[in-house]
């Protein structure tokens, strides 16, 4: 297996309060310097809550958002969007809100059209084939081309918005909570086409969700987020069921489940860390049990205990 | 373009803007062929002719010039002018705010802060200094007044574009391989061009106003060519002695800005997209009822505070009857949680509405069914008991806080008002009990935190002061609808457990609106599900989680990934939930559904089973004892 997506210390802050002119007030670093690798054919889930950096991860692997720090790798080449048409068939994206990701005021051949003539420079009878070929693929019907996206209901435009994706035939997607707007009837069913499509042209995603259940059907290895980082990162049949940063934990318990029992598994006070105001070492240390004064003083790295898969970033796992 | 042309002429002032302004550019636009005397030729001897004199049918001007075509000559050039500002200051307004808006950051800071700068002047004055240093002449006064004009557009149009250039389907045209160039022509202009059109329809007039002023002061067109700003300023020096050569051109003035802003108005509140789904009158303090049939007679349900009995909600949207609530009942006790589950679209949030007279009307009415507290029918009562109902005996939790804290005002006081709303008691005392509320919804810091505006609060502080807010006044029915579906899990987790023990320590009745099992398998005692706006299956949430009876419900639990299975392939049901506007006789579900037989295609289908356990299907999974006693 090789190495189709490696990150590199990748961060990104934002500054806030900018100035016309000087430095802006304060700064926030919505993705501190983060390493991964997605190798070819895997699904890598990125959980987390929101604010935690998970939409701002994905935005600088498609090259929407330009990265502070640290490097992008795809296929091996550093990430270059100077050339728009070469990068788009690369890595594509679905964006979590289908019916906002398509232009109200174009069809859907329009949208449909846009990356086969500006990525593959298609004449109009490939791009009709070709669109042909794809919406089979994703089970949509034709007569729904010259539709516009306010008459489609959210499964039906999250497929629609996934057939986009799949038109610039990019081998890497990037699903940014692709079913949290959708209904669960609908949700397993746009799970199961993703599930499909990626066997059958050999994609490789990385699953956006905050929803540990849905991250965990679809995975093979999840990577935690909390407050820019990644605190913990395995397979995905373990990383919940035997979880060994405290936050994971917090997150499994967390989750809602039939037949057990209702209680808060943190006290109700705990807030989350200011991202203005960091805290010092360790970002969950005040919501932490495990907490000791080492936590206070520095912010523990990622590293592999006993098993190489399973890496988690605390100085006390469970 | 049909449907704004009918909204647009049932406006009845904008209609009789419409037509005046019609019929004036075609007199504008015809002058040329009209058999009219040479506006410009002066004979001396006939000067100020009265009106209907012969060959003057508006008499002459001080110069013996014929008033009428010169009016009409005025006219055509006036409106040419106005038009021509107004496209000018559009294209290159738009285009200002189109370019600040999309790009952002300092390019937007840059432009804005000149737009600013020009804005701050006095507008006349502006127009003023541009033509004084142009100096005088037509062209310069249509120059002036697009320029002063500009700055509205750009401002207007730089807030409509900075909105859709962080839409998410500019990224995906990025990703398509488009370049700045193309995805502002293609995907924003076209988005764009619906305000600006409104902006022009309401300025126009003002533009024409404005080089008519300027022509007046003799800064516009120059004589002998006459516009309505200089006929009017030409027949100043003659008000008193012959008012009729200032009232022609001022006359006509009045009845273009008149007719164009009339029509403006219109134009738009015909594009306004909360006016086209029909709604053009103003929405009722409660909903309509129009009951045909009598309220079903009060059941005997062991102690509900809230009982619902066949409620029947719909949308009257033109011709179309939406059946959003075809007949749901439901019963809440004291201290007990009914979870209302269901997929979206299916009902559920207009049930939860429909009890206190909140849905929208129009387009919504309730047709049948009763909802009784304490035994009191609220459906058709006067909105006096309604408003002393609400908030007070029975409250709502909305899945968005912010939809309901008032933006302006610190949640202390917002809590505050909530309780003398309802209760005489003075303001320290009241203070005092919202600061108790903060603290039973355990806010950290309560007394400081009382002082917070919504927005300086996370979004679960929101919905904790949403909880508390609702139980200002300690209510005896909370309806909730998906208050936890916006948060994260951690903070869902708070929440449940704090309104469950509310409800222990109070005797609270919640009605929890949700789409999650889990939620409602941690939180209700009973569930009622729904599909296609009626309940098809109700009872207690362990039996329906264990063994569901309805093929919906057991096909929607399977469909919901469950933490701790590992990866694996999902359940889904194929198709999607009927539209609620033209639903077939018999089961809904039946397209979806596997088992669906001939029977299962006619007639109603009755929700059958004894008072506990009841389910809306011919051929259920598990069999349910259907004694009729309850
Ligand atoms: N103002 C309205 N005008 C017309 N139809 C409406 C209006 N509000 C709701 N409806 C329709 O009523 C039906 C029921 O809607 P409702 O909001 O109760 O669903 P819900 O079960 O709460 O869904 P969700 O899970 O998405 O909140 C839907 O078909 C909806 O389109
Ligand atoms: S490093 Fe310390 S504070 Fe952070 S999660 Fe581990 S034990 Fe808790
Ligand atoms: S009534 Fe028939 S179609 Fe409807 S759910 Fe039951 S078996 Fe299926
Ligand atoms: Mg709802």
């Amino acid at each position: 297996m090789s190495d189709v997506l490696k990150l590199e210390r990748l961060s990104k802050s934002f500054p806030v309060g900018k100035r016309l002119f000087g430095a802006p007030k304060g700064v926030v670093h919505a993705v501190r310097p983060v390493d991964l690798v997605v190798q070819q054919g895997e699904t890598l889930g990125i959980v987390g809550e929101s604010g935690c950096g998970k939409s701002t991860l994905a935005r600088m692997l498609v090259g929407l958002l330009p990265a502070t720090t640290g490097r992008i790798e795809i296929n091996g080449e550093p990430l270059n969007t100077a050339d728009p048409a070469a990068f788009g068939r690369k890595i594509q994206y679905v964006f979590q809100d289908p019916i906002s990701s398509l232009n109200p005021r174009k069809t859907i051949r329009q949208v449909m059209e846009a990356p086969l003539k500006r990525l593959h420079r298609m004449d109009s009878a490939a791009r009709a084939r070709r669109i042909a070929e794809i919406f089979a693929s994703v089970n949509l019907r034709e007569d729904f081309l010259d539709r516009y996206p306010h008459e489609f209901s959210g499964g039906q435009a999250q497929r629609i918005g996934i057939a986009r994706a799949l038109a610039a035939e990019a081998k890497i997607l990037i699903l940014d909570e692709p079913v949290s707007a959708l209904d669960v009837s609908v949700q397993a069913q746009v799970l199961n086409l993703l599930g499909d499509l990626k066997s059958r042209l050999d994609l490789t995603y990385l699953f956006i969700s905050h929803d540990l259940a849905v991250v965990e059907a679809v995975s093979d290895r999840v990577a935690v987020l909390y407050f820019g980082s990644v605190v913990e990162i395995g397979p995905a049949e373990d990383i919940f069921r035997a979880p060994r940063h405290p936050y994971t934990r917090l997150l499994a318990q967390s989750a809602p489940v039939v037949g057990r029992p209702l209680r808060a598994p943190e006290g109700r006070e705990t807030e989350l860390p200011d991202p203005l105001n960091p805290p010092t070492g360790c970002a969950f240390r005040a919501r932490c049990p495990r907490a000791t004064e080492q936590c206070a003083a520095v912010a523990p790295d990622l590293t592999a205990g006993a098993d190489t898969d399973h890496r988690v970033a605390c100085f006390h796992p469970l | 373009m049909t449907q704004f042309l009918a909204l647009l002429l049932r406006n009845r002032l904008a209609a009789a803007g419409g037509i005046v302004l019609l019929v004036v550019v075609v007199l504008a636009v015809l002058t040329p062929v009209l058999p009219l005397a040479n506006p410009d030729a002066t004979d001396t001897a006939n000067r100020f002719q009265p009106a209907l004199s012969r060959a003057h049918l508006l008499g002459t001007d001080h110069l013996g010039r014929d008033l009428l075509s010169r009016l009409l000559w005025g006219t055509r050039l006036s409106l040419a002018v106005g038009f021509a500002a107004a496209i000018f200051a559009a294209t290159l307004g738009a285009a200002i705010g189109i370019i600040a808006g999309y790009f952002g950051g300092r390019t937007d800071n840059l432009i804005m802060r000149g737009v600013d700068m020009l804005m701050a002047f006095p507008y006349i004055l502006l127009a003023l200094a541009i033509v004084a240093a142009l100096g005088p002449g037509l062209g310069n006064a249509l120059i002036a007044v697009a320029a002063v004009n500009i700055p509205f557009f750009a401002r207007n149009i730089r807030g409509v574009t900075v909105g859709l250039a962080h839409k998410e389907f500019v990224d995906a045209a990025r990703l398509s391989g488009l370049g700045h160039g193309r995805i502002i022509l293609t995907e924003i202009l076209p988005n764009v061009v619906p305000v600006i059109v409104i902006a022009m329809s309401t300025t126009i007039g003002w533009m024409i106003l404005e080089t008519a002023g300027l022509s007046f002061l003799g800064l516009g067109s120059q004589p002998p060519q006459a516009d309505l700003g200089s006929m009017l300023g030409e027949a100043r020096s003659a008000l008193i002695t012959n008012p009729l050569t200032s009232i022609v051109p001022g006359a006509m003035i009045l009845v273009i800005v008149m007719g164009i802003n009339l029509l403006g108005d219109g134009v738009r509140d015909a594009l306004d997209p909360r006016l086209r789904s029909g709604a053009l009158t103003r929405p009722m303090p409660a909903t309509r009822v129009d009951r045909p049939t009598p309220p079903p007679a009060e059941t005997e349900e062991g102690g509900a505070v809230l009982a619902l009995s066949d409620l029947q909600t719909q949308f009257h949207v033109k011709k179309r009857v939406y059946k959003a609530v075809g007949g749901a009942s439901l019963a809440v006790r004291p201290g007990e949680c009914l979870g209302i589950i269901g997929e979206s679209g299916s009902g559920k949030s207009v049930t939860a509405l429909s009890v206190m007279g909140l849905v929208a009307s129009p387009p919504g009415v309730i047709t049948a069914g009763a909802a009784r507290y304490d035994g009191q029918d609220l459906i058709g009562a006067r909105y006096e008991t309604l408003r002393r109902l609400r908030g007070d005996r029975i409250a709502y939790i909305f899945q968005d806080p912010l939809a309901t804290l008032h933006p302006l005002y610190k949640v202390g006081d917002q809590l505050v008002e909530a309780i003398r709303c309802h209760r005489t008691v003075s303001k320290a005392e009241a203070w005092q009990r919202a600061i108790d509320l903060l603290k039973q919804v355990r806010i950290p810091n309560a007394e400081s935190r009382a002082s917070s505006f919504p927005h300086e609060m996370s979004g679960g502080m929101r919905q904790r002061v949403g909880i508390a807010m609702a139980m200002a006044n300690d209510p005896d029915v909370i309806i909730a609808d998906e208050p936890t579906t916006a948060l994260d899990v951690t903070v869902q987790a708070q929440i449940l457990s704090l309104l469950n023990d509310l409800r222990r320590e109070r005797g609270l009745a919640i009605v929890f609106i949700t789409h999650d099992f889990g939620v409602v398998g941690q939180l209700c005692d009973r569930i009622a599900v729904m599909y296609a706006g009626r309940i098809v299956e109700q009872g207690p949430t362990e039996a329906i989680l264990t063994t569901p009876a309805h093929p919906y419900t057991r096909r929607l639990i399977a469909c919901v990934p469950e933490l701790g299975e590992g990866r694996r392939k999902l359940e889904a049901i194929p198709g999607l939930p009927p539209a609620v506007d033209r639903l077939d006789p018999g089961c809904a579900f039946a397209p979806r559904c596997e088992k669906a037989r001939a029977a299962c295609l006619t007639g109603e289908i009755a929700l059958a089973g004894s008072g506990q356990r009841a389910v809306r299907c011919l051929f259920p999974e598990t069999e349910i004892p259907s004694e009729q006693s309850a």
